[in-house]
């Protein structure tokens, strides 16, 4: 009898008359069974083992149905290509009192998510490896911004418009041309190459060649020309690029001098010894002197460090202290000085003053009636050598005596 | 004035420029990786800080770091003039990224209003895109979980990713931190993967309306019926609570040009396949002129073998003629 039954995975099947293992129905599902049975779902009755499979699929839909209702949220968005699986529609209704449940509740639900993603991916096609299986990866579903621009397709250059509206094409040229002159194939650029200039021992002399012309100077001088204007298109091409946003990778471009803006003259080279000069002036313009100032690594200490201001002590007394009042004393015998014949030379400053004010009496008889004389030629030049050889503060006390 | 005008025309368009090329090989190839490419793989994160950090955040700091080890730059100066959410602030972080070539940024900074705060943000064409800006709270580090070591994740291995909770769904901070978390953990997207190398998970939890529980864990392959293996997680690395502060989205502008794809790939062309409408795919084989004479013939023929033969028989004659004129001599 017990040969009958199997036990397969924790159930227990009966062989069944057929041959065919019948799976052992606990209380509950026979019941639900034969009640779905005889309401009619079933389309007649069938020998036995037709029913009994009938049956079990029955049994297997409604199971299905009742795990659809305990999870109607089992659609997880798995996007494979991430390895990412998102769970929309799990909330803890009551957080976990202690931090370890919380912790095994995540890790329950993170296993759930993962497994989901692991089905798919090991359901995957793979391909035999040394390492182990290779499967080949979608590409993710999921869109997450670039990090950098798209890139842009580089313009046309100048020449590339021209040859497309000319219909000329690109031809494959060799690296080795045949020269005839020593019959061998020498490179078509580079070292030892085809039509080297230097090569040409001689030109001969046409009609229209100017006399006094070295004609292998002129043809350096030409070669120099068309290659500084290729240099000078590739810039342009570079420049057009640029402007679109579609510099190659490794070109840059930079600019070797500020733009002329006003004057037309460019910016004067700055000599070494005004820059020092400049720099030790603003160096030294802090309310210090400069003297507490930060260095750069390898700066050297400026010219004049400190204030150059002196202040006289405050406190007099014999020798320093006494050095105030003598300044002062100096000064105020300059200014207030009976026997001032140093600053003021008192009948000089008067003649002076007699001879413009002829002058100008002179200026106006020759508006009225012009009469020149040589004498008064000679008069003004001498007074004028006078008037140089005079100090400063004499003609500011000429201006005052006014 | 007008002559003024036209002069200062003239001067604009005679800026003198000069070409900078590398000379070196290295240097120009370096230019070229980091120009921008139709397929976009692998962002590099910049880690750093500000003026002020506690001792969770620099172990935060630190292990995020050892996350991503082979895509990640990380400065330990303290840096005072970045200020992600301030208009001016971001001068610094820019110069940067466009110097280390990161897209990804992660600044912690500690003060009493925002303790262990960590701005995790997003950088296009090197100026800053979006920012979210996080507390860490209850931080574990590695070093305190117990595990055995041998099921410890390797460097740089591809990890997955779950999130969990209708909170990434519905509230838009947290929305923006589960895209934001994608970019930082997924590392360099491939397209073939060795199923013997899946060893990590992030799993990220949402706790609350903005509280995010997130944890790194080994995997481990357990053997089930069928080809799919059971998983089992393993915690392992860092585990922390991420409360979400603030969060600054991107200009509608700027996020459709990011978003822009390119086009799907002119298909790259295979040399000697062409298609026919009536025969469907023709391949062109071209096979070398055969050199027939010199072949080495496989088996013995049996001409060689008479030949052979022959020849032996011959030599065989020679050295008999040749011993009967000695012996006659």
């Amino acid at each position: 009898m017990a040969k009958r039954y199997i036990v397969n995975d924790g159930k227990l099947f009966k062989r069944g008359l057929s041959g065919i293992r019948l799976r052992r129905l606990s209380g509950d599902e026979a019941m639900e069974v034969m009640h779905q049975s005889h309401a009619g779902t079933l389309a007649e009755h069938q020998g036995g083992l037709w029913v009994c499979k009938k049956l079990i699929c029955l049994l297997a839909a409604s199971r299905g149905k009742v795990k659809m209702e305990m999870e109607t949220q089992k659609p997880f968005q798995v996007d494979v290509g991430n390895l990412l699986a998102f769970n929309p529609f799990h909330n803890f209704s009551s957080l976990p009192t202690s931090r370890d449940e919380l912790v095994k509740e995540c890790l329950e639900e993170g296993t759930k998510l993962i497994q989901a993603v692991a089905d798919s991916l090991f359901n995957l096609p793979s391909t035999e490896d040394v390492d182990g299986p290779l499967v080949k990866l979608p590409p993710p579903t999921t869109k997450l911004p670039r990090e950098k621009h798209l890139p842009k397709p580089k313009p046309p250059t100048k020449w590339e418009e021209f040859a497309k509206k000319k219909g000329i094409k690109k031809r494959k040229k060799d690296k080795v041309v045949w020269d005839e002159q020593t019959g061998t194939w020498k490179r078509r650029f580079g070292y030892d190459r085809v039509n080297d200039d230097k090569d040409i021992p001689i030109i001969e002399a046409k009609m229209t060649d100017e006399p006094g012309e070295d004609p292998f100077a002129k043809r350096q001088d030409d070669k120099k020309k068309r290659v500084e204007k290729q240099e000078k298109n590739r810039l342009q091409n570079l420049k057009q690029a640029a402007k679109l946003g579609a510099l190659p990778s490794h070109v840059q471009l930079a600019a070797t001098a500020l733009p002329i803006t006003g004057t037309q003259a460019p910016p004067k080279k700055v000599t070494k010894d005004e820059l020092g000069n400049v720099a030790g002036m603003a160096a030294t313009s802090t309310a210090s002197g400069g003297k507490f100032d930060r260095k750069l690594p390898g700066e050297k200490p400026a010219k004049k460090q400190g204030k150059h201001r002196k202040f006289l002590p405050v406190i007099e007394g014999s020798g320093i202290g006494s050095r105030e009042k003598e300044q002062t004393e100096n000064v105020l015998n300059k200014l207030i000085s009976k026997h001032s014949h140093g600053i003021l030379n008192v009948g000089k400053a008067v003649t002076m003053y007699n001879v413009k004010k002829e002058k100008k009496a002179r200026n106006r008889k020759n508006q009225e009636g012009k009469s020149s004389s040589t004498s008064n030629k000679l008069k003004p030049k001498k007074q004028l050598h006078k008037k140089a050889a005079k100090k400063g503060p004499e003609s500011s006390k000429k201006r005052k005596a006014k | 004035m007008s002559n003024n005008e036209q002069t200062l025309r003239f001067c604009s368009s005679a800026i003198m420029m000069r070409i900078k090329t590398p000379k070196n090989g290295r240097v120009r190839r370096e230019l070229e990786k980091r120009a921008p490419k139709l397929v976009e793989t692998g962002k590099k994160t910049l880690i750093l800080q500000g003026t002020k950090t506690s001792g969770t955040l620099n172990g935060v700091l630190s292990e995020i770091y050892h996350l991503k080890k082979g895509g990640a730059v990380r400065f330990t100066r303290k840096n005072d003039n970045i200020r992600p959410f301030e208009s001016g602030g971001e001068a610094s972080l820019e110069f940067f990224s466009l110097k280390t070539d990161c897209s990804l940024f992660v600044y912690g900074s500690h003060s009493k209003k925002r303790p262990n705060n960590l701005v995790i943000g997003r950088m296009y064409d090197h100026h800053v895109y979006d920012l979210v800006e996080v507390g860490v709270e209850n931080f574990k580090s590695i070093e305190s979980f117990n595990y055995d070591k041998k099921m410890a994740p390797r460097v740089g291995s591809k990890p997955f990713i779950a999130f969990v909770g209708e909170g990434f769904e519905n509230v838009d901070e947290l929305k923006h931190l589960k895209e934001v978390l994608l970019d930082l953990l997924r590392g360099e997207v491939v397209e073939n993967i060795n199923l013997a190398g899946v060893d990590r998970a992030y799993v990220c939890t949402a706790i609350s309306l903005n509280k995010v529980y997130l944890t790194h864990c080994a995997l481990r392959l357990k053997k089930s019926g069928t080809v799919v293996p059971r998983m089992e997680l393993v915690e392992v690395g860092p585990s922390m609570d991420l409360v979400v502060r603030r969060h600054r989205l991107p200009n509608e502008g700027l996020r459709k040009e990011a978003m822009r794809t390119a086009k799907d790939q002119p298909k790259k062309k295979i040399k000697n396949v062409s298609s026919d409408a009536i025969e469907g795919t023709i391949g062109k084989i071209y096979i070398p002129d055969q050199k027939v004479g010199d072949v080495a013939l496989p088996n013995k023929a049996k001409g060689v073998k008479r030949e052979r033969r022959e020849a032996k028989k011959k030599e065989a004659n020679e050295r008999a003629s040749k011993k009967q004129r000695e012996e006659s001599e």
